[in-house]
């Protein structure tokens, strides 16, 4: 799906190529902050990240941000443009920009350690808490798996293999804001995946990681994750996956 | 495991009332059609044991599952954790059970 369809937002006509932006900046650190104005000129086919690179480059080399591939593979860029999370390599000016002005911010639901930069730590140790971790069923002597890609366990776990770890999903969930204790999207959605993957062997662990406080069972379906994948990848319906394992276990059924 | 026996628990019980909204709200629909008083309503549900079973069936389920639903909140919105969201969670339970409980003695019981 378009950036453009996705946020309801419209092209903005306000700016132009030839003039400037009005871009406020998040400056601060995990003590407080406030928005800095930068005015930057506006190019053809200009993404929030050249936005920032610009600022970083040409005004005050101070600031502080983080990317790396520039081309939407590798999830380091993600900030909070106009409050939404997204993907700022891929995210062109002309579609979020509002009556030429873009606000940019830190990531969402992580701490700040200075200006755009979030600690990603937290994000990451959910991952493990959530036994988002393969679970060898084979060792190196065993002959090679087989993959069937039309298996159906295989199907839903493919359906969720292309997560970069960006964390715009963990920014955008409201229960991730409400209760910090909730593993999120990301690491609940990397559960599923490894769940279904005939390869792993850590079913029952994952079941019983993703049933503490915390976990799957947390989830109230509000969707805020898949809305803003910026891969149009579905952790909400992955979480949905689990809760069915969860409950089919309960049950005293076998896997779910 | 809490997490999961509360989820659970919170699913069944919408399992149990999804029937017994809609028998309590079509009884109330027929019962105001004819013009029933108190009286009258009394006369059919005093000593019925359907009656009490249906009723008691329902505040049973209202207060699990509106507990659970409550300590939801509260953990959310509040940011209560451990021993006193639970204890808040199960005090709320109570009251809903001797509230109803009580209610529903007085519409069945001779």
């Amino acid at each position: 799906m378009p950036d453009e369809q996705r946020s309801g937002a419209t092209r903005d006509r306000t700016d132009n190529a030839n003039g400037t932006l009005a871009v406020y900046v998040w400056r601060g650190d995990g003590t407080g902050g406030r928005e800095q104005r930068f005015d930057v000129p506006r190019q053809e086919s200009q993404t929030v990240l050249d936005i920032v690179t610009w600022i970083q480059q040409q005004a005050d080399a101070s600031l502080t941000y983080r990317f790396a591939c520039r081309v939407g593979m590798c999830g380091s860029c993600a900030m909070m443009v106009n409050d939404e999370p997204r993907w700022t390599c891929r995210t062109h000016v002309e579609r979020v920009a509002r009556n030429g002005e873009l606000h940019i911010a830190p990531l969402r639901n992580l701490p700040v350690i200075k200006d755009l930069v979030t600690d990603m730590d937290p994000f990451f140790d959910k991952w493990v808490k959530a036994e988002a971790i393969h679970h060898p069923s084979a060792g190196r002597d065993d002959e090679f798996a087989a993959v069937t890609p039309d298996d159906p366990e295989r199907i839903e776990a493919s359906a969720g293999i292309e997560c970069i770890n960006c964390a715009i999903c963990y920014a955008a969930c409201d229960t991730v804001a409400g209760n910090p204790d909730y593993l999120g999207p990301a690491a609940l959605q990397r559960a599923w995946t490894l769940y279904n993957d005939s390869r792993d062997d850590g079913g029952d662990a994952i079941l019983d990681a993703v049933s503490r406080s915390g976990g799957c069972h947390s989830c109230h379906s509000m969707g805020s994750c898949s809305h803003y994948c910026p891969n149009d990848l579905d952790p909400m319906g992955a979480i949905a996956g689990l809760k069915r394992a969860t409950a089919k276990r309960f049950f005293g059924g076998g896997r779910g | 495991m809490l997490e999961l026996r509360l989820y659970m628990a919170q699913r069944i019980t919408a399992l149990i009332m999804a029937p017994l909204v809609i028998g309590h709200i079509a009884v109330m629909i027929y019962a105001v059609q004819g013009g029933l008083s108190a009286g009258e309503i009394l006369g059919r549900t005093q000593g019925s044991m359907s009656w009490a079973l249906f009723y008691g069936s329902f505040v049973v389920a209202v207060s699990i599952h509106g507990a659970i639903g409550v300590r939801t909140v509260l953990s959310e919105w509040a940011g209560l954790r451990g021993g006193v969201l639970n204890g808040v969670c199960l005090a709320l339970c109570a009251l809903l059970l001797v509230m109803g409980g009580r209610a529903v003695l007085a519409v069945t019981m001779i």
